[in-house]
């Protein structure tokens, strides 16, 4: 549009210049015809009129010459023109991808077929579940051969593996036991899950009679049903989960969002900052490996930070709490206990150590290999214990380094400790465990 | 005691500039000419490697440490696990793929181009099924979003417990990505058979053996979510769903399915696994929260942090870090040196994008007395990063996820930061 608009009013300026050449020499020639044959005296006149057309001439394709060069000018100050319109929102050159309710008619028909074999979600109300039926005896069979490595024979969890029972009324305490039983809304999600992302390894294998015993068996488990009990899709949705009610929707808007806004305080907002808590206390960060720069040492005195008068300047208080290290003991030994923490989630050493996912190990150092009462070993380490194999510093060592190496078939799910220095230093500690 | 402890900051600091015997601000000056310069070096003399000598390049050797890292303890297989972002050591706001977070429901597969199917299906006029060129055959958009994990900084809710940024605040990364827009997709099947838009969903699902699945409200669905099936101008990595994924900006990294391979219009939720026992945050008083999406916004410094403390002398020091709002974009972050007394405003790498990681920079004086460093960022609707106790206050300690409180780095005399809480 705007391009149009200016070669139209360039040509108004360009027009008039031509038809002014194209003028002058007509009246030229036409006074040339005349003139031919006059005296010699006016020939001279004659020349010197010529002289001056001619030059009125150049002078013309001069201007018309000023004219392209003006004309060109303005089409590249037209296309800057053009070019900032379009910058600020006239025609958008990086627009996103067009939004068309049109069909582009991409794609094919998925069949009925495919669907099917796609399409199993189950949703709370129970639609979208097969029909079939499995009751608790065979759910629990089921579960011994499929579940129970990682989830328990009884659904308690193995290691990390999810607990599936129990739990109930602990969602206030400070550590909430999460369960099928304890907090899950609804039975359609425990269905969907084991019947499709389960179990894990062998996923989507579960016939539907075998995911219905199963489901029926954490529901046992959770002492939601009896024994006798038999799940199907027909009295699937007669079944209450206990914390159907307990769910709210995202309530950060009233919450929070309304509270959390506006300008912020930039000055003399608290009037002192003490440290409460300190990582390197835990240290249950893992090594880096490599070049580490992380320096897991805590040092001794944290300042307290105060809010000076003038508020431009805080002033910081060297006076600190002093952390009592255990001197006694010998730095190896420390050293091990920190190592040891890697450990901490599976067993207990200590006064009252009791057996967790992994046997308690208190005097550990000769003390036969799998003998610890009312715990469950492994098959491999029930056979070490036939073969009366005790525990040592080489033992040891050499089933930290590389557990699964070492005692092929244990349940213990930990990599092994690769630092040399590290080994020793748990293994030192270790040694001084006892009740 | 003390005795060792100097001796292993010597030994960590080894190499560095010796922190205690500079006290001049600035560089020192050097007494003796360095044989960097004054010798001709072999680098400067024999020639290197040719071209083609890695087709595909990896960093220099000297930067093997930039990796992602696991906290084994923290889960019961690698194979259903998560890695972090070494967040401290990188700059700008692009994540390389190459480490950027990973986190797995029952692994990472490989899925090749030629095997990918894409189908469309439930409240839909027309079901479809799309191949991989047929997604490259719509019109597509470039687009940077970060990707969060609920989970980021969960460890952190009843204490400071993980010593440095990459395991704190690493479950995040921040890529372009090409892609076609979700309500494309959609449109094509035809939403008519859906009726009222208004009460419905789509329901996403993966096609690893987890078939990790979420419900998006059609309004989401419909607004800036996009099938993706390139970041940072190349190939999706295997480990983040290769060759397509979903991309839901602002909101938390589950609902982003990787090896996309289903889309179901919905009338309701489907209230999957991942729904409902996963990703809900139980209250003090035992309520659960659900469908909490948006990641709200979130701050911290990663530099100086515990695996990046100070090693220069006294003088110019730069703190930087990383601010991002799941609500749109990141307007201003203010930095504190004494805990949360005193605050000044910080200097924004560039205008934040909407819902992608914005870069801060406070260029300061590294004065030699301890700090107690935080971040707090503000968004667009003029939300204000909360502190650990306003979370707790409001939330109790229990949430697991949905952590985005302001953290705290200890920096002592020497340079050395560990993570810490305050009051």
């Amino acid at each position: 549009m705007g391009s149009s608009r200016m070669s139209k009013s360039l040509s108004q300026i360009v027009l008039p210049v031509a038809g002014g050449t194209a003028l002058a020499l007509s009246v030229a020639l036409v006074v040339a015809n005349l003139d031919y044959g006059r005296s010699k005296i006016s020939s001279l006149e004659q020349r010197v009129e010529q002289t001056s057309l001619q030059a009125e001439a150049a002078r013309n394709k001069a201007s018309e010459e000023a004219a392209v060069v003006a004309e060109l000018k303005a089409k590249v100050a037209e296309i800057q023109l053009a070019a900032i319109e379009n910058a600020t929102g006239g025609t958008n050159l990086t627009e996103n991808a067009p939004r068309k309710d049109i069909a582009y008619g991409l794609g094919r028909a998925a069949l009925t077929e495919e669907i099917t074999a796609w399409d199993v979600d189950v949703l709370p109300d129970g639609r979208g579940l097969p029909e079939g039926r499995g009751d608790v005896f065979t759910g629990e069979e089921v579960f011994a051969e499929k579940c129970a490595s990682c989830h328990g024979d009884f659904a308690e969890g193995v290691d990390n593996w999810p607990v599936l029972a129990g739990g109930f009324d602990t969602l206030a305490d400070k550590d909430p036991v999460k369960t099928v039983g304890s907090y899950w809304p609804y039975l359609s999600t425990v269905w969907d899950y084991v019947h499709r992302s389960m179990p894990f390894g062998e996923a989507q294998t579960l016939t539907p009679d075998e995911t219905y015993a199963i489901v029926a068996y954490i529901l046992y488990s959770n002492d939601m049903v009896d024994d006798e009990f038999e799940l199907s899709h027909e009295n699937f949705p007669d079944i209450e989960m206990y914390n159907t009610g307990g769910f709210v929707i995202d309530d950060r808007p009233d919450r929070e969002y309304t509270r959390w806004r506006g300008e912020p305080c930039m000055k003399n907002c608290k009037s002192a900052v003490e440290i409460t808590m300190r990582a390197t206390f835990l240290d249950v960060t893992p090594d880096e490996g490599g070049e580490s720069r992380m320096d897991h040492t805590a040092s001794e005195n944290t300042p307290t930070f105060v809010a000076s008068t003038d508020s431009t300047n805080t002033s910081v208080e060297t006076e600190t709490l002093e952390i009592s290290a255990l001197e006694t003991d010998p730095a190896v030994v420390l050293a091990g206990e920190k190592v040891f923490k890697k450990c901490k989630a599976c067993h207990a050493v200590g006064a009252g150590a009791k057996n967790k996912s992994g046997p308690q190990l208190n005097d550990l150092m000769g003390r036969m290999m799998g003998s610890v009462d009312g715990f469950k070993y492994s098959k491999a380490f029930k056979a070490a214990m036939e073969e009366g194999r005790v525990w040592n510093d080489a033992e040891l060592a050499a089933f930290l380094a590389k557990p699964k190496a070492y005692m092929k078939g244990t349940r213990m799910s930990f990599a092994g400790i690769k630092k040399e220095k590290d080994l020793t230093a748990i293994i030192e500690f270790l040694r001084t465990t006892s009740n | 005691m003390d005795k060792t402890i100097k001796t292993s900051r010597r030994t960590f600091l080894k190499g560095s500039v010796a922190i205690a015997g500079a006290s001049v601000a600035g560089g020192a000056a050097a007494s003796e000419a360095d044989p960097l310069i004054t010798e001709v070096q072999e680098w400067a003399s024999a020639t290197g490697v040719g071209v083609d000598e890695t087709p595909y390049g990896m960093p220099i050797s000297f930067e093997k440490d930039v990796v992602r890292r696991n906290v084994e303890w923290l889960t019961a297989s690698p194979i259903s696990s998560i890695n972090f972002t070494p967040i401290h050591a990188l700059d700008g706001t692009i994540t390389p793929q190459g480490c950027a977070f990973e986190r797995h429901h029952s692994g990472a597969i490989e899925l090749r181009k030629e095997d990918f199917r894409l189908m469309i299906n439930g409240l839909v006029d027309r079901p479809l099924v799309f191949s991989y060129q047929d997604l490259e055959r719509f019109p597509r958009e470039n687009h940077i979003y970060f990707c969060e994990c609920a989970a980021n900084t969960g460890m952190e809710w009843a204490g400071a417990q993980l010593n440095g940024a990459q395991f704190t605040h690493g479950m995040i990364h921040n890529m372009e990505y090409t892609g076609v827009p979700l309500r494309t997709l959609l449109h094509e099947a035809g939403l008519g058979s859906a009726n009222d838009l208004k009460n419905k969903w789509v329901y996403v699902e993966g096609a690893d053996a987890s078939s990790n699945g979420r419900s998006i409200p059609m309004e989401k669905a419909l607004d800036d979510v996009l099938v993706a099936f390139k970041a940072n101008g190349e190939a999706l990595r295997m480990e983040h769903g290769y060759p397509v994924r979903l991309v839901v900006p602002g909101w938390e990294g589950n609902m982003w399915i990787k090896w996309l391979r289903r889309i179901e219009v919905t009338d309701a939720a489907v209230e999957s696994r991942e729904e409902t026992s996963k990703y809900t945050d139980v209250y003090e008083d035992g309520t659960a929260r659900k469908w909490t999406w948006v990641m709200d916004a979130k701050s911290v410094i990663t530099t100086p942090s515990p695996q990046m403390p100070i090693d220069h002398t006294r003088g110019p020091m730069v703190i930087s870090g990383l601010a991002w709002s799941g609500h749109g974009q990141i307007t201003r972050v203010d930095v504190s040196k004494d805990g949360g007394i005193t605050w000044e405003t910080a200097r924004l790498g560039k205008q934040g994008d909407t819902k992608a990681l914005t870069r801060f920079y406070l260029d300061t004086e590294w004065t030699g007395e301890p700090m107690l460093l935080q971040s707090r960022a503000m968004d667009e609707t003029g939300y204000v990063q909360p502190t650990k106790q306003q979370l707790r206050d409001s939330r109790g300690e229990n949430s697991v996820y949905h952590n985005n409180c302001i953290q705290t780095w200890y920096v002592d005399e020497n340079g050395v930061v560990e993570n810490v809480e305050v009051s």
